[in-house]
């Protein structure tokens, strides 16, 4: 009733109305990022991770005329969202322990195994190749995982490796460490862009 | 059985004791309490007559009197019966802790979402026993739990044996149970642990002395080798796939430790802790798909193929 008797006063009103009405839908848009970013996917289907896919680790390929991007096809796809789902990360850094990771890798330092938090990837910092890399063994010690894990749990530690590294987005790595703390929490540690890593192969873009 | 009421140990009774104290002094109060009520009621109904013929009210010093006192008389009581319950509570923790401890059996617990891990220890490394979810107890001797968590807090509480005692990480702890009868009194999570909480019950079964002796002589042993062919496939398929990354059998290659060990399976009660009865139907289900079952629990959903699957019930039937 004060509006309609007082015009200016009407104007900033509305104005000051519409600048809470913008507040509130951000705040509503990041809420629901935030559902996307906490997502429990218990139920996901989870072949077993079954045969071994053949991974390409060098550019040379069979005799595939013309056709320069064929041999990419052969690459499992990645379920984009494990690298996008701070649950999923959690659960992996909780796998990492569980399958004995750390008995080779440390807490990313490395030790008997090459460490997962520098720059140097021997058989690649993407997704299908961690994944590859697990599934498949690698030379001088890392055993075959394949068949031995469902593959939602494959994807859950790929995703965490990758938070080691630095490729996950700061707000989806772990914040803090439930045990003894021997290391900073992932969330602390430096954030890498795919250029600065000294890979194998040439980095994918990554998904933002 | 799961009450308070139903008390099966030293412990319990102490405690159901203390509860029956409280039940009629608290019983007492309160019929005294609206025993006044209605006589207030009753009375002041009477008197409002009386006043409405006479307009004027004056102040009765002698009333006046009488309810101060009535009102100190009271907090006073309250006071004194706070008092008796306070000394009710301090002496029933001191019967607790003066109860027997000699010739006691002791037990390693760690709980974990959501299940509880049950140790056996033994000097002999080889005669430990390691089971989940299900605790034999022998009448009549005390029993010594010693517990730990993995990873949030959880508590143990079977109300037919003792009150509670909170399992926290990294701070190990201790409790004592006796039952005095036979019989298989039921335990369950009582802090909040995350999703499956309600999904995390624990058996305690109480037998003779020879029936325990008999268990756990039968625990030690290592898991039968499978005779007939579809469970010696069961068993390929265990050791192979996936179970055997988180599941140990003693007496096979595998030998996980992160989840239930399954060296005595087929002889328990229950799967998954207490959500399922131990049929080879729910087996097969949890298997496929424990996601579906217990939300948020740590096994994944395997997806085998049929005739591995029924090898794999067939094994797991097997392992009495």
């Amino acid at each position: 009733m004060i509006w309609q008797a007082q015009a200016p006063l009407q104007n900033s009103c509305n104005r000051k109305h519409t600048r809470v009405g913008a507040a509130l839908a951000f705040l509503l848009a990041l809420a629901f990022t935030g559902c996307e970013r906490e997502q429990r996917r218990f139920s996901e289907i989870a072949p077993l991770s079954g045969r071994p896919q053949p991974q390409a680790n060098t550019e040379l390929r069979p005799g595939m005329p013309g056709a320069p991007g064929a041999g990419a096809q052969s690459k499992t796809t990645v379920p984009a969202p494990y690298g996008e789902n701070g649950w999923a990360i959690s659960e992996g850094k909780r796998l990492y322990t569980w399958f004995n990771c750390i008995g080779c890798h440390a807490n990313g330092g490395g030790g008997m195994g090459p460490p997962l938090m520098d720059d140097k990837w021997i058989y690649g910092s993407d997704p299908e190749s961690i994944h590859a890399s697990i599934l498949q063994g690698r030379p001088n010690g890392m055993p075959a995982f394949g068949g031995k894990l469902a593959d939602q749990q494959v994807w859950q530690l790929v995703a965490y490796v990758r938070a080691l590294g630095g490729f996950a987005r700061k707000d989806l790595r772990p914040g803090r460490n439930d045990d003894m703390a021997v290391r900073s929490s992932e969330q602390a540690m430096k954030s890498r862009t795919a250029e600065s890593a000294g890979s194998a192969l040439p980095e994918r873009e990554q998904p933002r | 059985m799961r009450s308070v009421l139903d008390p099966a140990g030293p412990q319990a009774a102490h405690i159901a004791a203390l509860w029956w104290w409280m039940f009629w002094i608290f019983s007492t109060v309160f019929v005294l309490v609206i025993a006044a009520l209605l006589v207030g009621i009753f009375r002041a109904r009477a008197r409002d007559d009386a006043v409405m013929t006479s307009p004027s009210v004056a102040l009765q010093p002698t009333r006046e009197r009488r309810i101060g006192w009535t009102v100190a008389a009271c907090v006073g009581l309250t006071i004194v019966v706070l008092i008796i319950f306070l000394a009710a509570n301090v002496i029933t923790g001191h019967r607790l802790a003066l109860l027997a401890a000699d010739n006691a059996v002791t037990i390693q617990l760690t709980g974990y979402r959501w299940w509880w891990k049950v140790r056996y220890p033994d000097p002999v490394p080889a005669r430990q026993v390691t089971t989940a979810n299900e605790i034999h107890i022998p009448i009549g001797r005390p029993v010594l739990i010693n517990t730990d968590s993995q990873d949030v807090i959880h508590s143990f509480w079977v109300p037919s044996l003792h009150g509670k005692r909170d399992l926290v990480p990294g701070n190990p702890s201790a409790i004592w149970i006796q039952a005095d009868r036979p019989g298989r009194f039921e335990g369950q999570c009582a802090e909040f642990c995350g999703l499956q909480h309600a999904h995390m019950r624990l058996l305690v079964i109480a037998e003779s002395e020879e029936n325990y002796q008999a268990w756990l002589e039968a625990q030690r042993q290592a898991a039968r080798a499978p005779s007939d062919p579809l469970a010696q496939r069961g068993l390929h398929v265990f050791e192979t796939g996936p179970c055997a990354l988180c599941h140990s059998v003693r007496g096979t290659e595998a030998s996980g430790q992160v989840a239930p060990d399954l060296t005595h399976f087929a002889s328990r009660a229950t799967i998954a802790a207490g959500t399922l009865p131990n049929s080879p139907g729910h087996l097969a289900a949890w298997i496929v798909d424990p996601q579906h079952i217990k939300p948020g629990n740590a096994m994944p959903s395997n997806s085998l193929s049929p005739e591995d699957l029924q090898a794999l019930l067939a094994y797991l039937g097997g392992l009495k």
